[in-house]
Protein backbone atom coordinates (compact mmCIF):
# COMPACT_ATOMS: atom_id res chain seq x y z
CA UNK A 1 0.00 0.00 0.00
CA UNK A 2 1.33 3.36 -1.05
CA UNK A 3 -0.32 5.32 1.78
CA UNK A 4 -0.33 4.46 5.46
CA UNK A 5 -3.56 2.75 6.56
CA UNK A 6 -4.82 5.73 8.50
CA UNK A 7 -4.69 8.01 5.44
CA UNK A 8 -6.48 5.74 2.96
CA UNK A 9 -9.78 7.25 1.79
CA UNK A 10 -12.68 5.59 -0.01
CA UNK A 11 -11.41 7.12 -3.25
CA UNK A 12 -8.15 5.20 -2.95
CA UNK A 13 -9.90 1.86 -3.13
CA UNK A 14 -9.95 -0.24 -6.26
CA UNK A 15 -13.38 -1.28 -7.55
CA UNK A 16 -14.89 -3.76 -5.13
CA UNK A 17 -11.84 -3.21 -2.87
CA UNK A 18 -9.90 -5.62 -5.10
CA UNK A 19 -6.32 -6.08 -3.98
CA UNK A 20 -4.02 -5.71 -6.97
CA UNK A 21 -0.71 -6.03 -5.12
CA UNK A 22 -0.07 -9.76 -4.69
CA UNK A 23 1.06 -10.86 -1.25
CA UNK A 24 0.44 -7.58 0.53
CA UNK A 25 -1.20 -9.49 3.39
CA UNK A 26 2.40 -9.97 4.57
CA UNK A 27 2.34 -6.30 5.59
CA UNK A 28 -0.44 -7.00 8.04
CA UNK A 29 0.82 -7.36 11.60
CA UNK A 30 -1.12 -10.21 13.17
CA UNK A 31 1.38 -10.31 16.03
CA UNK A 32 -0.55 -7.71 17.97
CA UNK A 33 -3.48 -10.12 18.43
CA UNK A 34 -1.21 -12.10 20.77
CA UNK A 35 -1.60 -12.24 24.53
CA UNK A 36 0.98 -15.02 25.00
CA UNK A 37 4.21 -15.68 23.15
CA UNK A 38 5.95 -19.01 22.58
CA UNK A 39 9.38 -19.35 24.12
CA UNK A 40 11.63 -22.19 22.96
CA UNK A 41 14.00 -24.04 25.27
CA UNK A 42 16.54 -25.25 22.73
CA UNK A 43 18.11 -27.61 25.26
CA UNK A 44 14.94 -29.73 25.12
CA UNK A 45 14.41 -29.40 21.34
CA UNK A 46 14.99 -32.51 19.22
CA UNK A 47 14.50 -30.58 15.93
CA UNK A 48 11.55 -32.75 14.90
CA UNK A 49 9.78 -29.81 13.21
CA UNK A 50 6.30 -30.63 14.55
CA UNK A 51 5.86 -27.06 15.80
CA UNK A 52 6.72 -25.81 12.31
CA UNK A 53 4.19 -28.16 10.71
CA UNK A 54 1.35 -27.38 13.10
CA UNK A 55 1.73 -23.58 13.30
CA UNK A 56 -1.47 -22.31 11.60
CA UNK A 57 0.15 -18.98 10.90
CA UNK A 58 3.21 -20.45 9.14
CA UNK A 59 5.37 -18.10 11.11
CA UNK A 60 7.96 -20.57 12.43
CA UNK A 61 11.20 -20.97 10.54
CA UNK A 62 14.32 -23.02 11.04
CA UNK A 63 17.57 -21.38 12.09
CA UNK A 64 21.00 -22.33 10.75
CA UNK A 65 21.45 -24.56 13.82
CA UNK A 66 18.21 -26.44 13.00
CA UNK A 67 16.06 -24.98 15.80
CA UNK A 68 12.69 -23.33 15.22
CA UNK A 69 11.79 -19.75 16.04
CA UNK A 70 8.58 -17.78 15.71
CA UNK A 71 8.40 -14.51 13.78
CA UNK A 72 6.64 -12.36 16.35
CA UNK A 73 5.40 -9.91 13.70
CA UNK A 74 2.93 -12.65 12.71
CA UNK A 75 2.71 -15.10 15.67
CA UNK A 76 -0.84 -14.90 17.09
CA UNK A 77 0.04 -16.71 20.28
CA UNK A 78 -2.42 -19.55 19.75
CA UNK A 79 -0.21 -22.03 21.64
CA UNK A 80 -0.62 -24.88 19.17
CA UNK A 81 3.16 -25.25 18.81
CA UNK A 82 3.51 -25.60 22.59
CA UNK A 83 0.66 -28.11 22.69
CA UNK A 84 2.16 -30.25 19.91
CA UNK A 85 5.83 -30.20 20.93
CA UNK A 86 6.64 -33.80 22.05
CA UNK A 87 9.44 -32.77 24.43
CA UNK A 88 7.81 -29.78 26.12
CA UNK A 89 10.41 -27.43 24.66
CA UNK A 90 7.93 -24.62 24.09
CA UNK A 91 6.38 -22.65 26.92
CA UNK A 92 3.73 -19.95 26.45
CA UNK A 93 4.60 -16.76 28.28
CA UNK A 94 2.24 -13.93 29.11
CA UNK A 95 2.86 -10.77 27.06
CA UNK A 96 3.65 -7.82 29.29
CA UNK A 97 1.30 -5.19 27.75
CA UNK B 1 -36.91 -7.42 -39.21
CA UNK B 2 -37.64 -8.04 -35.57
CA UNK B 3 -40.83 -10.07 -35.36
CA UNK B 4 -43.66 -9.68 -32.92
CA UNK B 5 -44.62 -13.11 -31.64
CA UNK B 6 -46.93 -14.57 -29.04
CA UNK B 7 -44.65 -16.00 -26.37
CA UNK B 8 -44.65 -16.98 -22.73
CA UNK B 9 -42.87 -14.22 -20.85
CA UNK B 10 -40.44 -16.68 -19.17
CA UNK B 11 -39.43 -18.05 -22.57
CA UNK B 12 -39.03 -14.55 -23.97
CA UNK B 13 -36.81 -13.73 -21.01
CA UNK B 14 -34.64 -16.74 -21.85
CA UNK B 15 -34.50 -15.56 -25.45
CA UNK B 16 -33.35 -12.13 -24.27
CA UNK B 17 -30.50 -13.76 -22.34
CA UNK B 18 -29.60 -15.63 -25.51
CA UNK B 19 -29.67 -12.39 -27.50
CA UNK B 20 -27.34 -10.90 -24.89
CA UNK B 21 -25.07 -13.88 -25.54
CA UNK B 22 -24.51 -14.72 -21.87
CA UNK B 23 -21.36 -16.76 -21.19
CA UNK B 24 -22.32 -18.41 -17.91
CA UNK B 25 -25.68 -19.32 -16.42
CA UNK B 26 -25.70 -20.86 -12.96
CA UNK B 27 -29.16 -21.46 -11.59
CA UNK B 28 -31.33 -23.68 -9.45
CA UNK B 29 -34.91 -24.20 -10.56
CA UNK B 30 -37.72 -22.92 -8.35
CA UNK B 31 -41.34 -22.12 -9.10
CA UNK B 32 -42.27 -19.70 -10.68
CA UNK B 33 -38.82 -19.11 -12.19
CA UNK B 34 -38.54 -22.64 -13.64
CA UNK B 35 -39.53 -21.96 -17.24
CA UNK B 36 -36.75 -19.40 -17.59
CA UNK B 37 -33.94 -21.73 -16.56
CA UNK B 38 -35.47 -24.70 -18.34
CA UNK B 39 -35.54 -22.73 -21.54
CA UNK B 40 -31.95 -21.56 -21.07
CA UNK B 41 -30.76 -25.09 -20.28
CA UNK B 42 -32.41 -26.22 -23.51
CA UNK B 43 -30.84 -23.44 -25.57
CA UNK B 44 -27.40 -24.36 -24.22
CA UNK B 45 -27.95 -28.11 -24.66
CA UNK B 46 -29.13 -27.60 -28.25
CA UNK B 47 -26.09 -25.50 -29.05
CA UNK B 48 -28.18 -22.42 -29.74
CA UNK B 49 -26.48 -20.48 -26.98
CA UNK B 50 -22.75 -20.92 -26.53
CA UNK B 51 -22.64 -20.70 -22.75
CA UNK B 52 -21.60 -22.70 -19.73
CA UNK B 53 -24.75 -23.85 -17.92
CA UNK B 54 -23.90 -24.81 -14.33
CA UNK B 55 -26.65 -26.89 -12.70
CA UNK B 56 -25.85 -26.19 -9.08
CA UNK B 57 -27.17 -27.88 -5.92
CA UNK B 58 -28.76 -24.80 -4.33
CA UNK B 59 -29.37 -21.10 -4.83
CA UNK B 60 -26.52 -20.33 -2.45
CA UNK B 61 -24.25 -22.20 -4.85
CA UNK B 62 -25.90 -20.58 -7.86
CA UNK B 63 -24.98 -17.11 -6.72
CA UNK B 64 -21.54 -18.27 -5.58
CA UNK B 65 -20.86 -19.74 -9.02
CA UNK B 66 -22.03 -16.47 -10.55
CA UNK B 67 -19.49 -14.58 -8.43
CA UNK B 68 -16.67 -16.66 -9.83
CA UNK B 69 -17.93 -16.41 -13.38
CA UNK B 70 -18.40 -12.65 -13.24
CA UNK B 71 -15.01 -12.22 -11.55
CA UNK B 72 -13.38 -13.94 -14.51
CA UNK B 73 -15.05 -11.45 -16.85
CA UNK B 74 -17.85 -13.68 -18.14
CA UNK B 75 -21.29 -12.27 -18.93
CA UNK B 76 -23.27 -13.93 -16.17
CA UNK B 77 -26.95 -14.60 -15.66
CA UNK B 78 -29.10 -16.31 -13.06
CA UNK B 79 -32.72 -16.34 -11.97
CA UNK B 80 -34.49 -17.14 -8.75
CA UNK B 81 -37.64 -16.56 -6.70
CA UNK B 82 -39.01 -16.52 -3.16
CA UNK B 83 -37.30 -19.01 -0.87
CA UNK B 84 -34.53 -19.50 -3.42
CA UNK B 85 -33.69 -15.82 -3.32
CA UNK B 86 -33.64 -16.01 0.46
CA UNK B 87 -31.24 -18.94 0.37
CA UNK B 88 -28.78 -16.92 -1.71
CA UNK B 89 -29.24 -13.88 0.50
CA UNK B 90 -25.76 -13.61 2.02
CA UNK B 91 -24.09 -14.05 -1.36
CA UNK B 92 -26.12 -11.18 -2.81
CA UNK B 93 -24.22 -8.75 -0.61
CA UNK B 94 -20.92 -10.24 -1.76
CA UNK B 95 -21.86 -9.75 -5.42
CA UNK B 96 -22.59 -6.05 -4.99
CA UNK B 97 -19.72 -5.33 -2.58
CA UNK B 98 -17.28 -6.99 -4.95
CA UNK B 99 -18.84 -5.00 -7.81
CA UNK B 100 -19.59 -7.98 -10.01
CA UNK B 101 -21.92 -7.29 -12.95
CA UNK B 102 -24.29 -10.25 -12.59
CA UNK B 103 -27.80 -10.04 -14.03
CA UNK B 104 -30.57 -11.87 -12.19
CA UNK B 105 -34.26 -12.21 -12.92
CA UNK B 106 -36.32 -12.48 -9.75
CA UNK B 107 -39.74 -13.95 -10.41
CA UNK B 108 -41.44 -12.51 -7.38
CA UNK B 109 -42.97 -15.06 -5.06
CA UNK B 110 -44.44 -14.92 -1.56
CA UNK B 111 -42.35 -16.25 1.32
CA UNK B 112 -43.29 -19.24 3.48
CA UNK B 113 -45.07 -20.11 5.77
CA UNK B 114 -47.68 -21.11 4.77
CA UNK B 115 -46.07 -22.38 1.62
CA UNK B 116 -47.03 -20.27 -1.35
CA UNK B 117 -45.63 -20.52 -4.84
CA UNK B 118 -47.68 -17.50 -5.91
CA UNK B 119 -46.60 -13.95 -6.36
CA UNK B 120 -46.07 -10.93 -4.16
CA UNK B 121 -43.14 -8.68 -3.34
CA UNK B 122 -42.04 -10.07 0.03
CA UNK B 123 -38.97 -11.69 -1.56
CA UNK B 124 -38.01 -8.45 -3.28
CA UNK B 125 -38.38 -6.40 -0.11
CA UNK B 126 -36.21 -8.83 1.85
CA UNK B 127 -33.31 -8.14 -0.52
CA UNK B 128 -33.87 -4.42 -0.71
CA UNK B 129 -30.63 -3.46 1.00
CA UNK B 130 -28.29 -5.90 -0.70
CA UNK B 131 -26.72 -3.16 -2.85
CA UNK B 132 -28.06 -4.39 -6.19
CA UNK B 133 -29.59 -2.15 -8.83
CA UNK B 134 -33.24 -3.20 -8.90
CA UNK B 135 -35.85 -2.71 -11.60
CA UNK B 136 -39.53 -3.67 -11.59
CA UNK B 137 -41.26 -4.68 -14.80
CA UNK B 138 -44.88 -4.54 -15.94
CA UNK B 139 -45.25 -6.69 -19.05
CA UNK B 140 -43.42 -9.16 -21.26
CA UNK B 141 -41.89 -6.60 -23.60
CA UNK B 142 -40.69 -4.64 -20.61
CA UNK B 143 -39.04 -7.79 -19.20
CA UNK B 144 -37.17 -8.52 -22.44
CA UNK B 145 -36.09 -4.89 -22.75
CA UNK B 146 -34.91 -4.68 -19.14
CA UNK B 147 -32.84 -7.84 -19.46
CA UNK B 148 -30.92 -6.22 -22.30
CA UNK B 149 -30.61 -2.93 -20.42
CA UNK B 150 -29.53 -4.76 -17.28
CA UNK B 151 -26.47 -6.25 -18.94
CA UNK B 152 -25.49 -2.89 -20.37
CA UNK B 153 -25.96 -1.09 -17.05
CA UNK B 154 -24.26 -3.77 -14.97
CA UNK B 155 -21.20 -3.99 -17.20
CA UNK B 156 -20.77 -0.25 -17.71
CA UNK B 157 -17.33 0.74 -16.37
CA UNK B 158 -18.90 3.50 -14.29
CA UNK B 159 -21.28 1.04 -12.65
CA UNK B 160 -19.99 -2.55 -12.35
CA UNK B 161 -22.84 -3.65 -10.12
CA UNK B 162 -25.24 -6.58 -10.21
CA UNK B 163 -28.76 -5.89 -11.47
CA UNK B 164 -32.00 -7.55 -10.41
CA UNK B 165 -35.02 -7.52 -12.68
CA UNK B 166 -38.23 -8.17 -10.77
CA UNK B 167 -41.21 -9.69 -12.55
CA UNK B 168 -44.36 -10.93 -10.89
CA UNK B 169 -44.61 -14.69 -10.49
CA UNK B 170 -47.38 -16.23 -12.67
CA UNK B 171 -49.23 -12.94 -13.20
CA UNK B 172 -46.39 -11.97 -15.50
CA UNK B 173 -43.94 -14.86 -15.79
CA UNK B 174 -46.46 -17.40 -17.08
CA UNK B 175 -48.63 -15.34 -19.38
CA UNK B 176 -48.40 -15.39 -23.16
CA UNK B 177 -48.02 -11.97 -24.66
CA UNK B 178 -47.10 -10.50 -28.03
CA UNK B 179 -43.40 -9.68 -27.72
CA UNK B 180 -40.86 -8.24 -30.14
CA UNK B 181 -37.43 -9.78 -29.86
CA UNK B 182 -34.82 -7.39 -31.22
CA UNK B 183 -32.37 -8.39 -33.94
CA UNK B 184 -29.16 -10.04 -32.79
CA UNK B 185 -26.94 -7.47 -34.53
CA UNK B 186 -28.78 -4.58 -32.90
CA UNK B 187 -28.39 -6.19 -29.49
CA UNK B 188 -24.69 -6.79 -30.08
CA UNK B 189 -24.25 -3.15 -30.93
CA UNK B 190 -26.28 -2.01 -27.97
CA UNK B 191 -24.43 -4.21 -25.49
CA UNK B 192 -20.88 -4.44 -26.76
CA UNK B 193 -18.69 -6.93 -24.97
CA UNK B 194 -18.18 -7.32 -21.26
CA UNK B 195 -14.83 -5.77 -20.32
CA UNK B 196 -14.49 -6.30 -16.60
CA UNK B 197 -11.47 -4.14 -15.71
CA UNK B 198 -9.79 -6.39 -13.16
CA UNK B 199 -10.72 -9.97 -14.00
CA UNK B 200 -9.24 -13.01 -12.36
CA UNK B 201 -6.38 -13.97 -14.61
CA UNK B 202 -3.14 -15.86 -13.89
CA UNK B 203 -1.11 -13.19 -15.72
CA UNK B 204 -2.23 -10.49 -13.34
CA UNK B 205 -3.06 -11.89 -9.92
CA UNK B 206 -5.61 -10.02 -7.84
CA UNK B 207 -7.38 -10.86 -4.60
CA UNK B 208 -11.14 -10.32 -4.38
CA UNK B 209 -13.44 -10.27 -1.39
CA UNK B 210 -10.65 -9.78 1.12
CA UNK B 211 -10.59 -9.08 4.76
CA UNK B 212 -11.65 -5.53 5.74
CA UNK B 213 -10.56 -4.54 9.24
CA UNK B 214 -12.18 -1.59 11.04
CA UNK B 215 -9.63 0.85 9.63
CA UNK B 216 -11.00 0.43 6.11
CA UNK B 217 -14.50 -1.16 6.24
CA UNK B 218 -16.32 2.19 6.50
CA UNK B 219 -14.47 3.46 3.42
CA UNK B 220 -15.42 0.35 1.43
CA UNK B 221 -19.10 0.83 2.30
CA UNK B 222 -19.09 4.52 1.43
CA UNK B 223 -17.42 3.76 -1.91
CA UNK B 224 -20.20 1.25 -2.57
CA UNK B 225 -22.93 3.72 -1.64
CA UNK B 226 -21.51 6.50 -3.82
CA UNK B 227 -21.22 4.07 -6.69
CA UNK B 228 -24.78 2.76 -6.42
CA UNK B 229 -26.23 6.26 -6.20
CA UNK B 230 -24.22 7.42 -9.20
CA UNK B 231 -25.36 4.45 -11.23
CA UNK B 232 -28.71 6.23 -11.70
CA UNK B 233 -27.15 8.47 -14.36
CA UNK B 234 -26.05 5.42 -16.29
CA UNK B 235 -29.48 3.78 -15.93
CA UNK B 236 -31.08 6.93 -17.38
CA UNK B 237 -28.52 7.13 -20.14
CA UNK B 238 -29.07 3.45 -20.97
CA UNK B 239 -32.85 3.90 -21.22
CA UNK B 240 -32.36 6.93 -23.48
CA UNK B 241 -30.05 4.97 -25.73
CA UNK B 242 -32.46 2.03 -25.65
CA UNK B 243 -35.27 4.36 -26.70
CA UNK B 244 -33.21 5.70 -29.60
CA UNK B 245 -32.26 2.22 -30.78
CA UNK B 246 -35.41 0.19 -30.13
CA UNK B 247 -38.07 2.92 -29.93
CA UNK B 248 -39.38 1.86 -26.56
CA UNK B 249 -38.98 4.30 -23.72
CA UNK B 250 -38.53 3.78 -19.99
CA UNK B 251 -38.33 6.10 -16.98
CA UNK B 252 -37.48 5.54 -13.30
CA UNK B 253 -40.96 6.78 -12.38
CA UNK B 254 -43.75 6.61 -14.93
CA UNK B 255 -47.10 8.33 -14.76
CA UNK B 256 -50.54 7.62 -16.11
CA UNK B 257 -52.99 10.53 -16.03
CA UNK B 258 -50.79 11.74 -13.21
CA UNK B 259 -49.93 15.30 -14.24
CA UNK B 260 -53.19 16.95 -13.18
CA UNK B 261 -54.41 14.31 -10.72
CA UNK B 262 -55.35 15.35 -7.22
CA UNK B 263 -55.30 11.77 -6.05
CA UNK B 264 -52.46 9.46 -7.03
CA UNK B 265 -52.04 5.74 -6.63
CA UNK B 266 -48.53 4.30 -6.61
CA UNK B 267 -47.85 0.73 -7.71
CA UNK B 268 -44.92 -1.44 -8.76
CA UNK B 269 -44.81 -4.34 -11.19
CA UNK B 270 -47.44 -5.96 -13.38
CA UNK B 271 -50.43 -4.93 -11.23
CA UNK B 272 -49.84 -1.43 -12.57
CA UNK B 273 -51.49 -2.47 -15.82
CA UNK B 274 -54.75 -3.39 -14.06
CA UNK B 275 -54.49 -0.21 -12.02
CA UNK B 276 -54.32 1.80 -15.26
CA UNK B 277 -57.63 0.34 -16.40
CA UNK B 278 -59.17 1.33 -13.07
CA UNK B 279 -57.76 4.86 -13.38
CA UNK B 280 -59.11 5.13 -16.90
CA UNK B 281 -62.58 4.11 -15.72
CA UNK B 282 -62.54 6.53 -12.79
CA UNK B 283 -61.36 9.32 -15.07
CA UNK B 284 -64.33 8.68 -17.34
CA UNK B 285 -66.52 9.12 -14.27
CA UNK B 286 -64.95 12.52 -13.74
CA UNK B 287 -62.59 11.69 -10.88
CA UNK B 288 -59.20 13.42 -10.89
CA UNK B 289 -57.17 10.33 -10.20
CA UNK B 290 -53.86 9.21 -11.64
CA UNK B 291 -51.21 6.53 -11.33
CA UNK B 292 -47.51 6.58 -10.57
CA UNK B 293 -45.48 3.44 -11.32
CA UNK B 294 -42.13 3.01 -9.69
CA UNK B 295 -39.81 1.18 -12.07
CA UNK B 296 -36.39 1.93 -10.59
CA UNK B 297 -36.35 0.68 -7.00
CA UNK B 298 -32.60 0.87 -6.36
CA UNK B 299 -31.00 3.35 -6.58
CA UNK B 300 -34.17 5.02 -5.31
CA UNK B 301 -35.24 7.84 -7.68
CA UNK B 302 -35.76 10.57 -5.06
CA UNK B 303 -36.00 13.57 -7.37
CA UNK B 304 -38.29 11.81 -9.86
CA UNK B 305 -40.66 10.64 -7.11
CA UNK B 306 -40.79 14.14 -5.60
CA UNK B 307 -41.49 15.67 -8.98
CA UNK B 308 -44.17 13.12 -9.83
CA UNK B 309 -46.28 13.72 -6.73
CA UNK B 310 -45.71 17.41 -6.09
CA UNK B 311 -49.12 18.57 -7.33
CA UNK B 312 -51.17 15.83 -5.72
CA UNK B 313 -53.16 16.20 -2.52
CA UNK B 314 -53.29 12.52 -1.72
CA UNK B 315 -50.97 9.66 -2.50
CA UNK B 316 -52.14 6.09 -1.98
CA UNK B 317 -49.34 3.54 -1.98
CA UNK B 318 -50.04 -0.10 -2.65
CA UNK B 319 -47.47 -2.54 -1.31
CA UNK B 320 -47.46 -6.25 -2.04
CA UNK B 321 -45.45 -7.04 1.10
CA UNK B 322 -45.77 -6.33 4.81
CA UNK B 323 -43.18 -4.91 7.12
CA UNK B 324 -44.48 -6.82 10.15
CA UNK B 325 -45.04 -4.65 13.18
CA UNK B 326 -43.73 -1.69 11.22
CA UNK B 327 -45.13 1.39 9.56
CA UNK B 328 -47.01 -0.45 6.80
CA UNK B 329 -45.83 -1.37 3.37
CA UNK B 330 -42.07 -1.09 2.82
CA UNK B 331 -42.49 0.93 -0.38
CA UNK B 332 -44.81 3.32 1.38
CA UNK B 333 -42.28 3.88 4.19
CA UNK B 334 -39.67 4.85 1.66
CA UNK B 335 -42.01 7.16 -0.18
CA UNK B 336 -42.90 8.80 3.13
CA UNK B 337 -39.27 9.39 4.02
CA UNK B 338 -38.51 10.67 0.53
CA UNK B 339 -41.28 13.27 0.90
CA UNK B 340 -41.21 14.09 4.60
CA UNK B 341 -38.92 17.11 4.33
CA UNK B 342 -40.64 18.54 1.27
CA UNK B 343 -42.54 21.76 1.87
CA UNK B 344 -45.37 20.73 -0.38
CA UNK B 345 -46.30 17.10 -0.27
CA UNK B 346 -49.42 14.98 -0.49
CA UNK B 347 -51.03 13.13 2.39
CA UNK B 348 -49.97 9.51 2.27
CA UNK B 349 -52.13 6.44 2.77
CA UNK B 350 -50.63 2.94 2.92
CA UNK B 351 -52.35 -0.17 1.59
CA UNK B 352 -51.06 -3.71 1.51
CA UNK B 353 -52.67 -6.16 -0.90
CA UNK B 354 -52.14 -8.76 -3.57
CA UNK B 355 -50.33 -11.08 -1.15
CA UNK B 356 -49.44 -14.65 -2.07
CA UNK B 357 -50.91 -14.45 -5.56
CA UNK B 358 -54.25 -12.93 -4.65
CA UNK B 359 -55.44 -10.89 -7.57
CA UNK B 360 -56.48 -7.27 -7.40
CA UNK B 361 -59.05 -6.65 -10.10
CA UNK B 362 -60.02 -3.37 -11.75
CA UNK B 363 -62.90 -3.14 -9.25
CA UNK B 364 -60.42 -3.86 -6.49
CA UNK B 365 -58.23 -0.94 -7.48
CA UNK B 366 -61.28 1.32 -7.59
CA UNK B 367 -62.16 0.22 -4.06
CA UNK B 368 -58.60 0.89 -2.87
CA UNK B 369 -58.65 4.39 -4.32
CA UNK B 370 -62.12 5.14 -2.96
CA UNK B 371 -61.20 3.90 0.51
CA UNK B 372 -57.87 5.75 0.28
CA UNK B 373 -59.70 9.02 -0.41
CA UNK B 374 -61.94 8.33 2.58
CA UNK B 375 -58.93 7.72 4.86
CA UNK B 376 -57.30 10.86 3.43
CA UNK B 377 -60.33 12.88 4.57
CA UNK B 378 -61.22 11.19 7.84
CA UNK B 379 -57.92 9.70 8.90
CA UNK B 380 -57.42 6.19 10.21
CA UNK B 381 -56.48 4.54 13.48
CA UNK B 382 -54.24 2.09 11.66
CA UNK B 383 -50.78 2.58 10.22
CA UNK B 384 -51.96 0.85 7.07
CA UNK B 385 -54.90 -1.09 5.73
CA UNK B 386 -54.80 -4.51 4.24
CA UNK B 387 -56.96 -4.77 1.16
CA UNK B 388 -59.52 -7.53 0.82
CA UNK B 389 -58.82 -9.37 4.07
CA UNK B 390 -61.87 -11.27 5.36
CA UNK B 391 -62.74 -10.06 8.84
S1 LIG C 1 1.82 -19.66 19.15
FE1 LIG C 1 0.61 -20.30 17.40
S2 LIG C 1 1.06 -18.74 15.88
FE2 LIG C 1 2.68 -18.55 17.40
S3 LIG C 1 4.29 -19.83 16.65
FE3 LIG C 1 3.10 -21.11 18.03
S4 LIG C 1 1.64 -22.13 16.67
FE4 LIG C 1 2.48 -20.41 15.52
S1 LIG D 1 8.10 -29.43 18.21
FE1 LIG D 1 9.38 -29.06 19.99
S2 LIG D 1 11.01 -30.50 19.70
FE2 LIG D 1 10.02 -30.42 17.76
S3 LIG D 1 11.18 -28.86 16.64
FE3 LIG D 1 9.52 -27.80 17.64
S4 LIG D 1 10.34 -27.09 19.55
FE4 LIG D 1 11.73 -28.64 18.80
Amino acid sequence: MAKPESELTWRDLEIGSIVTEPGNASQYRTGDWRSQRPSHDFAKCIKCGLCYIFCPEGCLSQTAEGYFEADLFYCKGCGICAQECPTGAIAMQQEEE
Amino acid sequence: MAQRLGMEVSVALGEAVKLADADVIAAYPITPQTHIVEHLAELVADGELDAEYIPVESEHSAMSACLGAAASGARTFTASAGQGLELMHEVLYVASSMRLPIVMAVVNRALSAPLSVWGDHSDAMAVRDTGWIQLFTENGQDVVDQVLCAFRIAEDRRVLLPVMIHLDGFHLSHVIEPITLPEQTQVEQFLGTNQYPLPLHPNKPVAMGDFGPPFIYTETKWAQEVNLRKSKEVVLECWQEFGRTFKRHYQPVEGYHSEDARVLLLTMGSFSETAMTAIERMRQNGQEVGLIRLRLWRPFPFSEVRRAVKNAELLIVLDRAISFGGPGGPVCSEIRSALYNQEKRPKIVSFVGGLGGRDITVDGFEQIITRGIEIGQKGSEQEFEIFGVRE
